[in-house]
């Protein structure tokens, strides 16, 4: 599959790392070149500088023959505003959303998008393994 | 009516201004707790402390009541979340939203924001009207219909000069509305209306079909 990240954190480098390993076709893209260093000298995927609420710069990433679009900014609203440029805009298959706010996670997800909140998640983990 | 701004940088604050004058009722609501208090300040209780892209916060000042819906942050994501959040969460009957890049305008309406200002897109229409050779400007744009008033300027070296407005193939969904002489008062076109070098056409078109009203009314 073709993948877009958007994001080079912690999470989304790991991601595109992974993926890669697995043989799909990665394209990380971030505004800040300087997290690129988080990616594995053996990645061979394509690390791109952009901004991901820029329609132009998700077509240099070639959002138009992509399969999947993941969005991992630390923003949610910079993730909400990418995912519904990929859906609404490129019409991209698969289109996913880190949204840190539970909030605002339920209101998107009701709009339609699939989201994913990990403070929710991780909050929920924790309970769980503290009342086990 | 009441009237919601996000944002209470200069733009907010100025925007604040100018409505609490009109008389309406206004609140902004800005994350910076300093700039709140400039605010608060200076002109009472109308600036409220919290992030306008939280649907909890703008429950707590009301937003469900308000007729407006006015973003104005600096950036774009920001504004659009925000009125995404009025509108779906509020039910706000009219949303705006300011637009740095002004190729959002678009995807911003069809996510549901009502109106969205750039002010990329007002500079170069200024830019338009004061540069006297640019042949049309754009004078309005009415959204819902997809519809645009324009202002072609008829020169001395038009291909359509002296001729009668019947005898101009205007493309489809196009009308003169207005010609305005160089000299004398402005008129409704008729059929056998002259153009002459100097006029001033005031016509309604479609965005698609400006180019050929630009050609039909100035010659290739």
């Amino acid at each position: 599959m073709k993948i877009i990240i958007m994001g080079c954190g912690r999470v989304g480098a790991r991601l595109a790392t992974l993926l890669d390993e697995d043989g799909h076709e990665v394209t990380v893209l971030d505004n800040d070149t300087y997290s690129f260093r988080r990616l594995p000298s053996s990645f061979g995927g394509t690390a791109l500088f952009g901004n991901g609420i820029d329609a132009e710069a998700l077509k240099k990433a070639g959002i138009e023959e992509a399969d999947v679009f993941v969005a991992l900014t630390q923003g949610d609203n910079r993730n909400v505003m990418s995912c519904q440029i990929a859906k609404h805009v490129f019409n991209v298959s698969r289109v996913m959303c880190r949204i840190y706010d539970p909030l605002r996670e339920e209101m998107y997800s009701a709009l339609g998008l699939e989201t994913m909140s990990p403070t929710k998640i991780f909050a929920q983990l924790l309970r769980e393994k503290l009342e086990e | 009516m009441y009237i919601i701004v996000i944002g209470g940088g200069r733009l907010g604050y100025y925007l604040l201004k100018a409505l609490l004058n009109e008389g309406h009722e206004v609140l902004v609501l800005e994350k910076d707790a300093r700039i709140c208090k400039t605010i608060t300040d200076e002109l009472g209780s109308v600036c409220y402390r919290g992030d306008g892209c939280e649907a909890s916060t703008l429950a707590e000042v009301g937003t469900g009541r308000a007729d407006m819906f006015v973003a104005v942050t600096g950036d774009d994501e920001d504004n659009l979340v925000a009125c995404q959040v009025a509108k779906h969460k509020h039910n706000v009957p009219r949303t705006i939203a300011r637009l740095r890049n002004p190729q959002n305008a678009a995807l911003f309406r069809k996510l549901g924001v009502d109106v969205t200002i750039s002010t990329t897109d007002l500079i170069l229409e200024a830019i338009e009207r004061e540069v006297p050779t640019h042949p049309v400007t754009h004078l309005l744009t009415i959204e819902e219909k997809g519809l645009v008033l324009v202002d072609v300027k008829i020169t001395a070296d038009s291909a359509t000069v002296g001729k009668a407005v019947k005898d101009l193939s205007l493309p489809k969904g196009s009308k003169l509305a207005l010609i305005i002489p160089g000299q004398g008062s402005a008129r409704a076109p008729a059929s056998n209306t002259v153009l002459q070098a100097g006029d001033q056409v005031i016509a309604v078109t479609t965005a698609e079909s400006e180019e050929a009203l630009r050609a039909a009314l100035r010659g290739p």
